[in-house]
């Protein structure tokens, strides 16, 4: 299956999919020393989000996620592409910064966790093993 | 999104790395957000300055783009995680304080005036009505949108960087003036006076309405830190960029919504029961946002000839020129002989003091959201008053 939407940051990247329905705050909802989820209730509280192909809806919460985002990547502690319905500032700029793969406008109800994906963001397709 | 050959040109490099950087961002934006332009900016505020938060990933980020990025506008800069001259006093470490300084200096190379303050409208960066300008720092944002009439959007950090070395932002949001007409209008009911009471409205608005456009009628008045406070709130509750106050803030109104709820005392009760933890107090924060001079002045007067508990820490943050004037006029003495400390250049929503306090008390909304969020701090929501009572006794 192929999903196309649209480009937020160029790259190539495959990984396993790690899928959510809700919103993530990076800045005070992932710790960046480690790539684990914190939030309290969040459906993905206390997965590793490291080396994931990362699917949600969108990003939420302070601006600071971005910088998180960014040091994850350059830690390696961060998901190797995002995939998401709607991409806002935070997360489209945490991409751009971080040189994180990324596509949004994509119908995520097609993809669950531990599915194989394959993120060809300069094409801003996403082809489902 | 359409560029002029010379925004072409920043975008393929030929301006440095740093401003292909910027407007890789700006343009990366503007397409997300369906912006036809860039248009020219009069001024910024960069906020992210805390080592707190950039550790030292962001760090590197910032020193690569001041190899070769230089502000097209005037750019101000958010409060720092510590008093970069009186850093000791505050007790932060030498390695913190260290760090803290290259982020200040890198934003320094980049042309950025590091006044590290949270209300730049009391600091020169004052825009006028209808200018177009790119700030981070959300209580600020809603501030200059609501109360001085300027537009931006609500930028982050690095994307405020990104338009103050290119000088200008992509049009979207609210810049055009069809997307900032209020949705409902609200009636206060209530007598709002006092900056912890113009907290806990922002926090009734924020928690309720989230981030529509406002009308809101029924505040004969307001000085200019009730505003602040009220907009440091709403911002952080709500993620309000825009409000409409009738009789006070400047915007043109094209139809006031019909729709409509009330703000009642009871609704005010509960946002100060939800912001009253049962607890010791051993900290207490003012100036959140920045106090201003009127503020110093205030608490200079209530302090003078008194002792503060020794057993509880008392900041009031600022930025360096109110210090430097309170210096002048003997303020800072009257407040520091209490025992209560000034600090410029930072504030406690992003100095790393988490852990070293256990209850805190402030007269700022915002305040307790980030000392019970990010510094797991108990919290209680009270005048600035009662703030000063309960640090003497």
């Amino acid at each position: 299956m192929k999903l196309t939407g649209r480009r937020i940051y160029k790259g190539k990247t495959e990984g396993e999919a790690l899928v959510t329905t809700q919103s993530i705050s990076f800045y005070g909802g992932v710790d960046p020393e480690n790539g684990i989820v914190v939030e309290k209730g969040h459906e993905l509280e206390g997965q590793s989000i490291v080396d994931k192909i990362l699917v949600f809806p969108s990003g939420k919460g302070s601006t600071v996620g971005s910088y998180v985002l960014y040091q994850m990547a350059k830690t390696g502690k961060g998901p190797k592409g995002l995939i998401l319905k709607d991409c806002e500032a935070i997360v489209a700029v945490g991409c751009i910064i971080g040189e994180i793969p990324c596509v949004d406008q994509i119908d995520i109800s097609q993809i669950s966790t531990g599915m194989k994906l394959s993120i060809d963001a300069n094409n801003a397709t996403v082809q489902v093993q | 999104m359409e560029l002029t050959t010379e925004e072409q040109e920043m975008a393929e490099g030929k301006y440095g790395e740093a401003t292909r950087k910027a407007m890789e961002i700006l343009i990366t934006l503007g397409e997300i957000y369906g912006a036809k332009r860039l248009i020219e900016i009069t001024s910024v505020q960069v906020a992210g300055v805390s080592y707190a938060n950039l550790n030292e990933p962001g760090l590197d980020w910032l020193a690569d783009m001041a190899n070769d990025g230089r502000v097209r506008v005037f750019t101000t800069l958010n409060p720092a995680g510590m008093d970069l001259e009186e850093w000791r006093k505050l007790a932060i470490n030498e390695e913190f304080a260290r760090n803290q300084q290259r982020v200040v200096d890198a934003f320094g190379r980049m042309g950025i005036i590091t006044t590290c303050s949270c209300t730049p409208y009391l600091y020169g960066n004052l825009p006028h009505y209808g200018q177009h300008i790119a700030w981070s720092e959300s209580s600020a944002v809603c501030y200059a949108n609501s109360v001085l009439g300027a537009r931006t959007n609500r930028e982050g950090g690095p994307s405020a960087l990104s338009a103050a070395l290119v000088g200008k932002t992509p049009e979207y949001g609210f810049h055009l003036e069809e997307n900032r007409q209020p949705e409902i209008r609200i009636n206060v009911k209530t007598q709002v006076k006092g900056t912890y009471q113009f907290g806990a409205l922002g926090k009734v608005l924020g928690d309720r309405l989230g981030d529509k456009i406002t009308y809101i009628t029924g505040i004969p008045k307001a000085t200019v830190e009730e505003l602040k406070s009220f907009c440091a709130s709403y911002a952080t509750y709500g993620g309000v960029a825009l409000f409409h106050m009738e009789g006070i803030t400047p915007d043109r109104v094209k139809k006031i919504p019909d729709e409509s709820i009330d703000v009642t005392d009871a609704d005010m009760k509960k946002a100060f029961s939800e912001l009253d933890d049962d607890t010791e107090i051993d900290f207490i924060s003012l100036g959140c946002p920045h106090a201003s001079l009127s503020e110093l002045e205030y608490i200079a007067k209530k302090l003078e000839g008194k002792k503060i508990n020794p057993k509880k820490e008392v900041w009031i943050t600022t930025a360096r020129p109110t210090k430097q004037i309170a210096d002048r006029m003997g303020f800072t003495k009257m407040i520091e002989d209490s025992g209560a400390k000034i600090a410029a250049d930072t504030c406690c929503v992003v100095a790393p003091i988490k852990g070293r306090f256990h209850g805190l008390a402030s007269d700022s909304a915002k305040m307790c959201y980030y000392g019970s969020g990010r510094n797991k701090f108990s919290v209680k929501l009270m005048s600035m008053d009662k703030c000063l009572e309960e640090a003497m006794e």
